[in-house]
């Protein structure tokens, strides 16, 4: 199993690496870098995504017939690795990563001819109506319901944790269009709605870091097209869980060395009270060193699952919870090492002054940690907790 | 909070508790729309005589000690209240109480404890960390005035303040003990301007200036050269009721997250059937037990004026520090998405718990303190303990 690069990939990342040389600019940077939260603000991110539609490189992940690169695995890799080294900002998943391959997998020809080009160049900008006020983790019990009503689904309901669902034009939602008793997945369906619809609305939730990612969306009475549906009526769960699969393969490895970039940068500049800076304290590098073995640890599995996946052997279920597991722990081991180093100047509210249009106050380093921390918390949540992983690998591999 | 109280103390629990959840728990700052807390809180404060707890009966307190002032840290933490009794009473009004002269003290008590005026204390500077010693403001004697230059970092009641005490440097190297000052500005002191802004916890803070501002030898709060001694007592009195503060956080996140996992609804039960949820809730009742039992040993200690308060204090921070992280992570985990939003208070106990412990040293800097405080208990005639006879004068241990 060849792990270690090749010619060909240390030339594919000089490419990567000339690429946003030229085109991930200082100013970009500058922007990308007081990201907290988990995908990049709006306009951020459309203006990355136009950079990158331009290039060709919108869709690693894609068919090339759809638009995709037509990169091995191990490209793909090295471009992820590449784009979080140098702090370029994270697309939201939405339409590249979620309801575009769900079409390319389950759509009419009609549905990918429209739908797939505008996810591609950031026309169509999407968000995901799965999560219920009172389905969770237990997404298979969500109530939000859709009834035919001649060539319309009429949808009443809520859905609630939409990211970025204040600045999508459309919406990719799991519905219920029939009650089964003592199987609550087989009444399930897939539908895509305009968010200009008349009857939706949109709440936003503001976190405690003061940041405003997600919403909730309501239904009310709202009339979409049955040409709108994906798949058969009552197969949304089989999407969904397709889904589950296709983003499998997702990195945290390169996300993480990024963020201790970034504590290296506060230990440099913080002094340690006593006429050192901080990263000549020992404890604090032993404890940077402990964060750096687990992290080895999870960019070895990710490498070696890239690995598996270009010579095609099978991969088992549980490295993908392993990872989401570790990965997630690990990330937010990380966002609350960056708190701890920035120690007192972590203080100031600064996502507060940053959203009122003050100036700005302390350094650069300080701005983004305690929000980033905060907002850290919600990963071993969403995408399935660590304990719904937990889960899954003891029904995996203890057979009990 | 479980210390073991007397009547009067539970008396006390009591009264605030209900004030706070009344008039200015967190509850009450959502209905009422307002990040800041009122000055109508603030006098109603000091008509509980709550105000008056610290201070000496001669200066118009009520004499009160180091566990009644943790009763009432525990209540604002448990409320989540954002009046300012702990940088206006606990923190300048122990140095008023510690380093004051007579004078001085009727000069500023009386004002202090009936409500009228808050008095903030400027210690922190960008370069400092926890190093309290660590004072470039300087202080230079000049036509009989002292002239005050430097800048003090997110000064907590600082906006709302009629008084600043601050530490400056009057003699000797950066990081000397000996040649820092305490003084008493006016906060509108010409030369004294103000950045105000939000800390993360909701509290109004301010970074603050001093240009050339002069202050008069009866502005000097204690001896001149030498207040660390009084500096350091005050920090450890502070850093106990930070402490107090965080377990009332720590007991309300405790309480709210049985009562979430009671009612919340998944996969056919209620989830805190599952067994995994159980013992997660377990887990941060003995954290929270734990971190009480030496908090309230470390307090009481305190209280009674032994030498060895110092060492407990900062084995009781490190503590706090370690299981409010515990709690408040489980908190957020179980109570699911919501445990970060805005509107509900589990993620504000987090960010006060995380104010809390990068005020006056994290669990690594007091862990460094006990450790020093250990080798010198030991009293080994070797290397070590004289390398770290320094590192205990240093780190403000009295050995």
């Amino acid at each position: 199993m060849q792990i270690a690069p090749s010619e060909s990939e240390h030339a594919f990342r000089a490419e990567v690496r000339a690429f946003l040389a030229e085109f991930f600019t200082p100013e970009l940077r500058r922007e990308a870098g007081v990201q907290s939260g988990v995908f990049a603000e709006r306009e951020l991110g459309q203006r990355w995504q136009r950079i990158l539609f331009e290039k060709g490189w919108v869709a690693p992940h894609w068919p090339k017939e759809y638009g995709g690169t037509g990169w091995s695995p191990m490209q793909r890799y090295i471009f992820s690795e590449e784009c979080a080294k140098a702090g370029a900002p994270v697309l939201s998943a939405q339409g590249l990563g979620m309801v575009g391959p769900v079409l390319m997998r389950y759509g009419t020809q009609r549905q990918k001819d429209y739908f797939l080009p505008r996810i591609l160049s950031g026309e169509d900008y999407w968000c995901q109506g799965y999560s219920e006020p009172q389905a969770g983790s237990d997404l298979a019990s969500l109530q939000c319901r859709a009834e035919r009503d001649g060539d319309d689904y009429v949808i009443n309901g809520t859905k609630t944790w939409t990211t970025h669902a204040h600045y999508s034009n459309w919406i990719f939602l799991l519905v219920r269009t029939d009650v089964v008793s003592g199987k609550p997945q087989a009444g399930i369906t897939f539908l895509l709605a305009p968010m200009s619809l008349a009857g939706i609305s949109v709440r936003p939730i503001h976190s405690v870091s003061g940041e405003h990612e997600v919403n909730q969306v309501f239904f009310d009475n709202v009339r979409v097209p049955v040409a709108n549906r994906v798949g058969e009526e009552h197969q949304g769960w089989s999407i969904a869980k397709y889904l589950l699969e296709f983003e499998r393969g997702g990195s945290y490895a390169p996300r993480i060395k990024s963020l201790l970039e970034k504590i290296y940068t506060i230990a440099a500049c913080e002094q340690d009270g006593y006429g050192r800076p901080l990263s000549e304290d020992p404890v604090f590098r032993l404890a940077l060193a402990e964060i750096e073995v687990d992290l080895l640890a999870i960019d070895a599995m990710e490498r070696q699952l890239v690995a598996s996946m270009t010579t095609g052997q099978a991969v088992g279920n549980s490295i993908a919870s392993i990872l989401k597991i570790q990965g997630t722990e690990l990330y937010q081991r990380v966002a609350e090492f960056a708190v701890q180093s920035l120690g007192p100047r972590g203080l100031p509210d600064y996502h507060r002054l940053r959203r009122d249009d003050a100036p700005s106050i302390g350094p650069d380093y300080a701005q983004t940690p305690v929000a980033r921390y905060l907002n850290s918390r919600a990963a071993t949540i969403y995408g399935g907790s660590s304990e719904i992983q937990r889960n899954i690998l003891a029904k995996t591999w203890l057979e009990l | 909070m479980n210390f073991p109280l007397n009547q009067d103390q539970q008396l006390l629990q009591n009264t605030v508790r209900r004030f706070i959840s009344d008039a200015c728990g967190f509850e009450q700052r959502r209905q009422a729309n307002t990040q800041d807390f009122n000055r109508a809180n603030w006098v109603q404060f000091a008509d509980l005589g709550l105000l008056a707890i610290p201070f000496s009966e001669e200066d118009g307190g009520l004499g009160g000690s180091a566990i009644d002032v943790a009763v009432v840290m525990a209540e604002i933490g448990r409320g989540l209240a954002l009046e300012p009794f702990f940088a206006a009473i606990v923190l300048a009004g122990g140095i008023l109480r510690h380093g004051a002269s007579a004078t001085q003290r009727a000069a500023l008590i009386p004002d202090l404890i009936c409500g009228q005026s808050i008095v903030c204390f400027a210690y922190a500077e960008a370069a400092s960390r926890y190093n309290l010693a660590d004072v470039s403001s300087t202080a230079k004697k000049r036509d009989g005035a002292y002239v005050l230059n430097g800048d003090k970092l997110t000064v907590y009641a600082a906006p709302a303040a009629d008084w600043i005490i601050v530490t400056a440097r009057t003699a000797g190297e950066r990081r000397d003990e000996h040649g820092i000052t305490l003084f008493r500005v006016p906060s509108q002191a010409a030369g004294v301007s103000r950045r105000d802004y939000t800390a993360i916890d909701g509290a109004r803070v301010s970074d603050i200036t001093f240009d050339n501002v002069r202050v008069t030898d009866e502005d000097v709060i204690g001896p001149v050269d030498a207040a660390m001694d009084i500096v350091r007592r005050v920090a450890d009195e502070a850093t106990a009721a930070l402490c107090a503060e965080a377990l009332g956080a720590m007991n309300a996140l405790n309480e709210a997250t049985i009562d979430y996992v009671r009612q919340r609804r998944a996969f056919g039960q209620v989830i805190g059937k599952f067994q995994v949820i159980q013992h997660r809730l377990v887990n941060m009742r003995i954290a929270t037990e734990q971190a009480t039992a030496l908090v309230f040993d470390a307090t009481r200690v305190l209280s009674e004026g032994n030498a060895e308060a110092s060492r407990l204090i900062a084995a009781a921070k490190a503590k706090i520090g370690k299981e409010s992280k515990l709690v408040a992570q489980g908190a957020v985990q179980l109570h699911g998405g919501i445990g970060i939003t805005d509107e509900l208070n589990v993620g504000h106990y987090m960010t006060r718990l995380l104010a809390i412990d990068v005020t006056f040293g994290d669990t690594t800097h007091h862990l460094r303190r006990v450790a020093a405080a250990n080798d010198s208990l030991r009293s080994q005639p070797s290397v070590h303990s004289l390398r770290f006879a320094g590192q205990v004068r240093n780190l403000g241990l009295s050995s």
